[in-house]
């Protein structure tokens, strides 16, 4: 019997169902899908809630701080909140929700959470420095053919291809 | 005629509803095309799994080809649809960052939210990192101003920096993309299997 967890869609439709979702969105709201932006404005928040005086003096956080709209109340941020949703759905429907780390019998479970912490770090400073990360930037700003969108998924997918051999160990 | 809330033709309080059901079509078909796995995206950097350039590639073609048909149609006003702002020198290294980011994490911000919703410790402990990584550049953010607000090219659309026209673009984007997918399917099968 076949692993019913490991069955996912082709690649091909699963691209041409987000490219149509995508089109929608700018039919719709004028601008693509994102995915860091809700990150920044839960960080935002929560600063203001724990030291409002600091965020609202910082340069950057106080950019995303306005007297009319809470920062929680935008549009990317309930987008995360359905893409948890939709996941979740998608996941407990193919029988794939399973509490794991998932890595490489080659390292250990530690190994592959700490990778996963610098990663994530790396990816929080570089999405603020590069205005969006692969979602909003890259895919949709491919997408709506803008120059940024093509100078940011050549320099994301570029260096990983050439930083991937310095961590192979990791995954192969 | 679309972009229906920037016209006007659909209330703005609408928008967090469109947001929210936009986002589980989202998540649903990430989830389902296997980006909650950290080991399936990292495969398009060794050759074993090229899930996420075939998506990647394809999902931004349809989107731009269906932009052209609503324009030349008449159904959305190409010229209200927002287009990033190319400040190259941040993007380049802010694109450097993430790259590496990507490598070792193995997620990107979105990918990791779907590893997180079921039920991945590794895209938990990324999502946590995201967020420090967040908070450190807002901290240190009079380090990268500079930098940040660089070399603005403003809104270009990629086929005017080329001087070609926006039809002509998208018709060599898909042979390119259809010259990647034959390729890497000649990789995919010569590299040895990773099983996971």
């Amino acid at each position: 019997m076949t692993d019913r967890s490991k069955k996912y869609f082709n690649p091909y439709f699963g691209g041409v169902m987000v490219g149509l979702l995508m089109l929608l969105t700018f039919y719709i709201t004028g601008r693509g899908l994102g995915a860091s932006g809700a990150v920044k404005n839960t960080v935002v928040t929560a600063m203001h809630s724990i030291a409002p005086e600091h965020t609202e003096e910082s340069t950057y956080m106080s950019r995303f701080l306005s007297d009319d709209e809470h920062p929680m109340n935008n549009w990317l941020v309930f987008e995360v909140l359905g893409v948890i949703a939709g996941a979740f759905l998608s996941g407990s429907l193919a029988g794939r929700l399973k509490l794991k780390v998932e890595h490489s019998p080659k390292i250990t479970s530690r190994r592959r959470l700490v990778f996963a912490l610098l990663g994530g770090l790396l990816f929080g400073i570089g999405s603020q420095l590069g205005r969006g990360c692969t979602s909003g930037a890259a895919l949709s700003g491919m997408a709506s053919l803008s120059t940024a969108g093509f100078i940011s998924m050549m320099s994301i997918f570029g260096t990983a291809f050439i930083a991937a051999y310095f961590f192979r160990k990791n995954w192969i | 005629m679309g972009p229906l809330i920037p016209q006007g033709i659909i209330s703005g309080e609408w928008n967090n509803v469109f947001a929210l059901l936009i986002g589980v079509v989202f998540g649903f078909f990430l989830e389902g095309s296997g980006f909650s796995s950290s080991r399936k995206l990292a495969g398009v950097f060794y050759g074993y799994d090229f899930i996420v350039l075939k998506f990647f590639f394809t999902a931004a073609i349809t989107a731009a080809v269906g932009m052209i048909y609503f324009g030349y149609v008449g159904w959305i006003d190409l010229d209200m649809i927002y287009v990033n702002q190319s400040y190259v020198s941040s993007l380049i290294i802010g694109g450097v960052i993430m790259g590496l980011g990507f490598i070792m994490g193995g997620f990107c911000p979105g990918t990791s939210v779907c590893g997180a919703a079921i039920g991945k410790i590794d895209a938990w402990v990324f999502t946590g990192g995201m967020f420090i990584g967040i908070f450190i550049f807002s901290e240190a953010f009079p380090l990268f101003e500079g930098l940040y607000n660089s070399d603005n090219l403003g809104s270009i659309k990629i086929y005017e920096s080329l001087g070609i026209s926006r039809a002509f673009f998208v018709f060599a984007l898909i042979l390119v993309a259809l010259g990647m997918f034959y390729v890497t399917g000649i990789i995919q099968k010569k590299v040895k299997k990773v099983e996971y």
